[in-house]
C-alpha cells in the first residue's frame, strides 16, 4: 500500500532524491495507463466530491485555524466552487476528451483530421495560502479530468490545511497516480528540480520566477496564476451605494483583502472622491460594526510576517496621514481592520507593491481620463474594474487597459464562471484555467491527419521539372484544376 | 550589433507599440498585404537567397517555404475579422444580468527567433501571426542562413512598418543581448540547448514563451499489399528525408521501425525511389556548414555504425555535399540512434512485430510528428492511444504543417507552444475575460453581515437551485 502523503519528519528530510522516487512514482502510475479512461477520471473527481461533502466541517475548521476564515467565506469561496469545480468537469469531460474534427483543404485533398486531447503526464501544483483549499483542489482536478498524475504542494503557509490535505486526500483519490507533499522551500526545491511535464503554480512573482527558471532546465511548460495591483475606476454616474457595497465584498469580504483579484485601489475623480468616500464609510459600518476588530465576518492577517509587511506599509508618515477610515489593529491576533486612504503619495510603497490586505488607498485625479493613463503605467494586473454607467467609457476601457480579466459594475465575480478563462497577463501570470480551460491547460492537444494512398501528387517530388513546378504552386494556393490534374497522376513519370 | 543598439531597438519598439498603432484592423490589415505582395514580388530573391545558403532548388523552395507563406498569409487575410472578434460567452441564468465575453488582445512586443533550415520560412510565419493579433515584433533570423538573413531584413524594411517590425542580424552575442530586454512573448525555433537558456532569460521577466524544437521522429511502415501503395508509401518517405533539405528539417523522417519480413522490401523501394528522385544530385540541398557537416560524418564515422550502411554513404566536405544514406539496424546505443539526426541518414530498425513500435517509441522522448503507414485500423487506433507526439500523421509526410486547421508544435522533449492558423493567432495575443453586470437585482445575502439566515441561500444558488431559491426568496423553505 503506497503512502499518500510525504510528510517532513524531524531527521528525515524530503529531498532531491525522495523527490526523485515521488516522480518516479507517479510515472509508473501514469505509465500504466489507467488514468487514461474515462471511468478512471470519472472515479476520482467523484471520489473529491465525495470529500467535500463529507469533510466539509474539517475543512472550514482548518480554514478558520489558517485564517480566521468566516464560514460563510469558506463556503462561498471555496467549497462551493471547488464542488462546483467537480460537478462541472464531471458533466462536461466526456465531451472534452472527445477529438474535435477539424476540415481539411484541397492542398491534403483527400484527408480527414482531427485534433486529440492527451494528458501531458506528470504535472505537479504548488498552491497558495490564500484560498489553500480551493487553489490546491482546483488545478487538480482540471491535472485530473485532463487524465494527468498529479503532486499536490499545498502552501505551508496554511499548515492546517496543508495538513487537512494530507491526510484526506489520499483517501478519496488513487495513490499511485494522486500524491500530496507537505513542507516549505527545501521541499519545494526538491520537487522542483525534477522533470515534470507542467507545473502549475499559484503565489507571488518573486517565487513564479524561480519555478520557471527551474521549469526551464526541463523545459517544461508552466502556468503561474501570480497577483498584481487590481484597479477598480469608479465614475460619478453610478448607484454609489451598490457599487461601494460590491467593492467592499471584493475587498473585504475576500479574505480581508488577501485575494489575488481583490480591489488594490481606488480610482476616481476629485469632485467624486468625497461622495464615494462617505457611501464606503456607511457600507463599512453596516458590514462590520463599528468595531471592525470584533467582527466575525473578516479574516485575520494569515501571519505575523504579513501582519508586519502590511503594518510597515502605513509606517511612512505621508501615507498614515491619509488614512480616512479605520487604521485600527491588534497585532496579538493578527487583526487589521479595513483602511481606507485618500491620495497617497504615486510613489509610496503602498502604490508600488500589491497590497494583499485590508488597506484600500483612493487616488483622484481632475479626469476620468487621467485615471486610465494611472493605470496603464502600471503593470498588467490580474483584474481591472470600473463602475460606471457611460458605454462608451466602459468600451475605452475594455480597448485600454490590458488585465487577466475584467469586471463592469463588480468585482471579483468571474472567477466563478467556469466559462470564463482565469489567469493573468505580464507580470499576473502565464496560462488560464476553470472549466474547460482547466483541462486544456493541462492537455496536449494532438493533430492527427489522416490520408489515404490515392490522391497522390507526383510534382511534390524532384526532379522538379517546369510541369511540376506550375502544378505544385497550384496545389499549395488550392487550385481544383491543379488538384484534378494531380489525381490525375500528371505528369507521368 | 552593441547592446546600446538592441537596447534601442526594443525601446524604439516598445513606444511604437504604445502609440496604439497596431491595434487597429486597418494597420494589421495593411502589413499582411504587405507581406503577401512581398512574397510575390521578392520571389526571385528568396529563391535566390535559399540556394546560397542551402543549395535549396527553386521548387523546393516553393514547396516547403515560399507557397507555404503565401497560403498561410492569405488565410489569416481571410479570417482577421473573425479572430479578432470578441466571443460571446455563456452566463448562467442566476448570474442574470450579466454579460460575458472573450477579448483577445495583443500581447504587446513579441521576440521571434529563427532557424537555419527554413530561414525564411520559419522567420516570416510566426510573423504573420502576430500581426494579426495586434503585436509589435522584432524578428533574429538566424546568422548561419546569412543571405537569407540579409533578404529578410532588406525586405521587411522595404515592405512592412519600420518602426512596429524590425529585424535585428548578428550571432548567439546579439541573440544573448536580445534576450536580457524584457519581452512580452518570445517565440523560439531551433534546438533544446538554446531553447533552455531562452527560457531561462525569459523567466526573469515572466515572459510567456514558445518553443519549436525538434526529435527523433520516426515513420511506422506496416505491410502494405498493395506494391502501388508500397510505392506511394516509400516516397513520401523518401518526401520527408531527402526531400525536403536533405533531412535538415523537424518534421522530417528521423528513422523507420519496420518489421524484420518486410525490410527488404521497404529496402528496394526506397533504393529504387532514390534512383528516381536523384539521377543527378542537383535537386539536393547540401548540409548547411561545416559544422554540422562534421557532426553528421561522425555519426557514421564511428564503425559499428558504418558497418550498417547498405546505400549511400559517400560524403564530401568541400561542397559540404552527403549522399542520402540507408542503414540497416545500426547500434540502438549509437549516438545516430539516441540524437536527432537533422540530415541525409536513414537508419532501418527491424523488429519482429511492428505492434512493437509502439514500445520502442514510448521508451524515447516524445518526438515532433509520428508518421504511421498502416491500413489497419486497429493499429492506428492503439498508435493514436498509446503514442504521444505533437502531431501524428497516417500515410503521408510533411503535408500537416501545411493545414492552417490543424496546431503545429511539439510536447514534452519536442517543445511547447502551438502555432498555424488561428493557433498562431491565439498564442500571440491576450484573451481577456469581460464581465459586465447592471446595478439593477441585487442579492443581498451576498454582503456581510453573514448571519445564518445567509448561508443556505447561497447554498441554493451555487447549487443553481433555483426552486429552492425561489422558495427561500418567497419565505416558504427554511434551511
Amino acid at each position: 500500500m503506497e503512502n499518500g502523503a510525504e510528510k517532513e519528519a524531524v531527521g528525515e528530510g524530503f529531498d532531491g532524491a525522495r523527490a526523485a522516487v515521488l516522480v518516479a512514482g507517479l510515472r509508473r502510475g501514469f505509465a500504466s495507463g489507467r488514468t487514461r479512461s474515462y471511468e478512471w477520471r470519472a472515479a476520482q473527481l467523484k471520489g473529491i466530491a465525495r470529500m467535500i461533502d463529507d469533510k466539509e466541517a474539517e475543512i472550514m475548521a482548518a480554514l478558520h485555524d489558517d485564517l480566521a476564515k468566516p464560514h460563510m467565506e469558506s463556503y462561498l469561496h471555496e467549497i462551493s466552487l471547488a464542488k462546483a469545480a467537480c460537478t462541472f468537469a464531471l458533466k462536461e469531460m466526456k465531451r472534452w476528451m472527445k477529438p474535435e474534427k477539424v476540415p481539411t483543404s484541397i492542398t491534403t485533398f483527400p484527408s480527414s483530421a482531427e485534433i486529440v486531447s492527451e494528458p501531458l503526464g506528470v504535472v505537479l501544483v504548488i498552491s497558495a495560502w490564500n484560498y489553500p483549499f480551493l487553489l490546491s483542489i482546483d488545478p487538480v482536478i482540471g491535472a485530473i479530468a485532463a487524465g494527468n498524475a498529479v503532486a499536490l504542494k499545498p502552501s505551508e503557509v496554511a499548515p492546517a490545511t496543508s495538513s487537512l490535505f494530507a491526510t484526506i486526500l489520499p483517501k478519496y483519490t488513487d495513490n499511485s497516480c494522486v500524491k500530496v507533499v507537505e513542507g516549505s522551500i527545501p521541499e519545494t526545491t526538491a520537487l522542483l528540480e525534477q522533470k515534470w511535464d507542467k507545473i502549475f503554480y499559484t503565489g507571488n512573482g518573486k517565487v513564479g520566477r524561480i519555478v520557471m527558471t527551474a521549469a526551464a532546465k526541463h523545459l517544461t511548460p508552466v502556468a503561474l496564476e501570480l497577483g498584481g495591483k487590481c484597479p477598480v475606476l469608479v465614475d460619478s454616474n453610478v448607484n454609489v451605494k451598490v457599487a461601494t457595497k460590491r467593492i467592499a465584498v471584493g475587498k473585504w469580504g475576500c479574505n480581508n483583502g488577501q485575494a489575488c483579484v481583490s480591489p488594490d485601489y481606488i480610482l476616481t475623480t476629485k469632485s467624486f472622491a468625497p461622495t464615494l468616500v462617505d457611501a464606503m464609510k456607511k457600507t463599512l459600518e453596516k458590514f462590520y460594526g463599528k468595531d471592525p476588530l470584533e467582527s466575525p465576518d473578516l479574516s485575520r492577517i494569515v501571519n505575523a510576517n504579513h501582519f508586519r509587511r502590511l503594518t510597515s506599509l502605513l509606517d511612512d508618515e505621508k501615507v498614515s496621514g491619509t488614512i480616512v477610515y479605520g487604521g485600527q489593529q491588534d497585532e496579538k491576533r493578527l487583526k487589521i481592520a479595513p483602511t481606507l486612504l485618500l491620495d497617497v503619495p504615486h510613489d509610496s510603497l503602498i502604490m508600488k507593491e500589491e497590497i494583499f490586505g485590508p488597506l484600500l488607498p483612493i487616488i483622484t485625479f481632475n479626469e476620468v481620463e487621467d485615471c486610465l493613463d494611472f493605470i496603464n503605467l502600471k503593470a498588467k494586473p490580474l483584474a481591472a474594474y470600473l463602475f460606471t454607467k457611460d458605454k462608451r467609457l466602459e468600451e475605452r476601457f475594455i480597448k485600454t487597459v490590458s488585465a487577466g480579466g475584467m469586471l463592469i459594475n463588480d468585482t471579483a465575480l468571474h472567477l466563478a464562471n467556469p466559462h470564463l478563462p482565469f489567469g493573468g497577463v505580464g507580470e499576473s501570470g502565464i496560462g488560464a484555467y476553470h472549466g474547460k480551460f482547466s483541462f486544456d491547460s493541462f492537455s496536449h492537444k494532438k493533430a492527427v491527419l489522416s490520408r489515404g494512398f490515392g490522391g497522390e501528387a507526383p510534382a511534390r517530388y524532384p526532379p522538379y521539372t517546369p510541369q511540376k513546378q506550375k502544378i505544385l504552386r497550384g496545389l499549395i494556393n488550392g487550385s481544383i484544376v491543379a488538384l484534378l490534374v494531380a489525381i490525375l497522376g500528371w505528369p507521368r513519370d | 550589433m552593441e547592446s546600446v543598439g538592441v537596447e534601442g531597438v526594443a525601446n524604439e519598439v516598445r513606444t511604437a507599440f504604445e502609440s496604439g498603432k497596431t491595434r487597429s484592423l486597418a494597420w494589421r490589415r495593411s502589413q499582411l498585404k504587405a507581406l503577401q505582395r512581398l512574397l510575390y514580388e521578392e520571389e526571385e530573391g528568396m529563391f535566390r537567397a535559399l540556394k546560397e545558403d542551402l543549395g535549396k532548388h527553386q521548387a523546393e523552395a516553393y514547396r516547403d517555404e515560399v507557397g507555404i507563406l503565401i497560403k498561410s498569409v492569405n488565410y489569416a487575410l481571410e479570417n482577421l475579422k473573425k479572430w479578432t472578434t470578441p466571443r460571446r460567452v455563456h452566463i448562467p441564468l442566476l448570474a442574470f444580468p450579466t454579460r460575458g465575453e472573450l477579448v483577445p488582445e495583443p500581447l504587446g512586443v513579441v521576440l521571434v527567433f529563427a532557424s537555419w533550415n527554413f530561414p525564411i520560412g520559419l522567420s516570416l510565419e510566426p510573423l504573420i501571426g502576430a500581426i494579426a493579433a495586434g503585436n509589435a515584433i522584432v524578428l533574429k533570423p538566424s546568422e548561419l542562413a546569412p543571405a537569407s538573413c540579409n533578404f529578410i531584413a532588406k525586405s521587411v524594411s522595404k515592405y512592412l512598418d519600420n518602426m512596429l517590425v524590425k529585424v535585428v542580424r548578428g550571432g548567439p552575442d546579439v541573440g544573448q543581448k536580445l534576450l536580457e530586454q524584457k519581452w512580452d512573448k518570445i517565440f523560439f525555433t531551433g534546438s533544446s540547448r538554446v531553447a533552455r537558456i531562452v527560457m531561462a532569460a525569459a523567466a526573469k521577466h515572466l515572459t510567456p514563451v514558445a518553443v519549436e524544437l525538434g526529435g527523433k521522429s520516426p515513420a511506422i511502415f506496416d505491410s502494405l499489399e498493395s506494391a502501388r501503395d508500397r510505392k506511394v508509401a516509400v516516397e513520401r518517405i523518401a518526401g520527408a528525408k531527402w526531400v525536403p533539405c536533405s533531412g535538415q528539417v523537424c518534421i522530417g523522417v528521423d528513422y523507420v521501425l519496420v518489421e524484420e519480413q518486410y525490410a527488404p522490401v521497404l529496402i528496394d523501394q526506397l533504393k529504387a525511389t532514390l534512383e528516381k528522385f536523384y539521377p543527378r544530385f542537383d535537386c539536393l540541398s547540401r548540409i548547411i556548414n561545416e559544422q554540422h557537416f562534421q557532426r553528421l560524418s561522425n555519426l557514421i564515422k564511428d564503425p559499428s555504425v558504418a558497418a550498417t550502411i547498405i546505400h549511400g554513404g559517400s560524403l564530401d566536405s568541400e561542397t559540404l555535399f552527403i549522399e542520402p544514406t540507408i542503414l540497416l539496424d545500426p547500434p540502438l546505443d549509437a549516438e545516430i540512434m539516441n540524437e536527432e539526426i537533422f540530415g541525409p541518414l536513414l537508419p532501418i530498425i527491424t523488429l519482429k512485430k511492428i505492434e512493437d513500435s509502439i514500445e520502442f517509441i514510448r521508451a524515447r522522448p516524445k518526438p515532433l510528428v509520428i508518421y504511421a503507414f498502416t491500413k489497419d485500423e486497429k493499429l492506428k487506433s492503439r498508435i493514436t492511444a498509446e503514442t504521444s507526439s505533437g502531431s501524428l500523421t497516417f500515410n503521408d509526410t510533411m503535408i500537416q504543417f501545411a493545414c492552417d486547421e490543424l496546431p503545429f508544435g511539439g510536447v514534452g522533449g519536442s517543445g511547447f507552444g502551438q502555432y498555424h492558423g488561428k493557433f498562431s493567432f491565439d498564442l500571440f495575443s491576450h484573451t481577456k475575460a469581460v464581465l459586465r453586470r447592471s446595478f439593477l437585482l441585487e442579492f443581498t445575502f451576498r454582503y456581510p453581515p453573514w448571519d445564518a439566515w445567509k448561508l443556505p441561500f447561497m447554498r441554493s444558488i451555487y447549487h443553481f437551485d433555483y426552486v429552492s431559491l425561489l422558495l427561500r426568496v418567497l419565505g416558504l423553505k427554511r434551511s
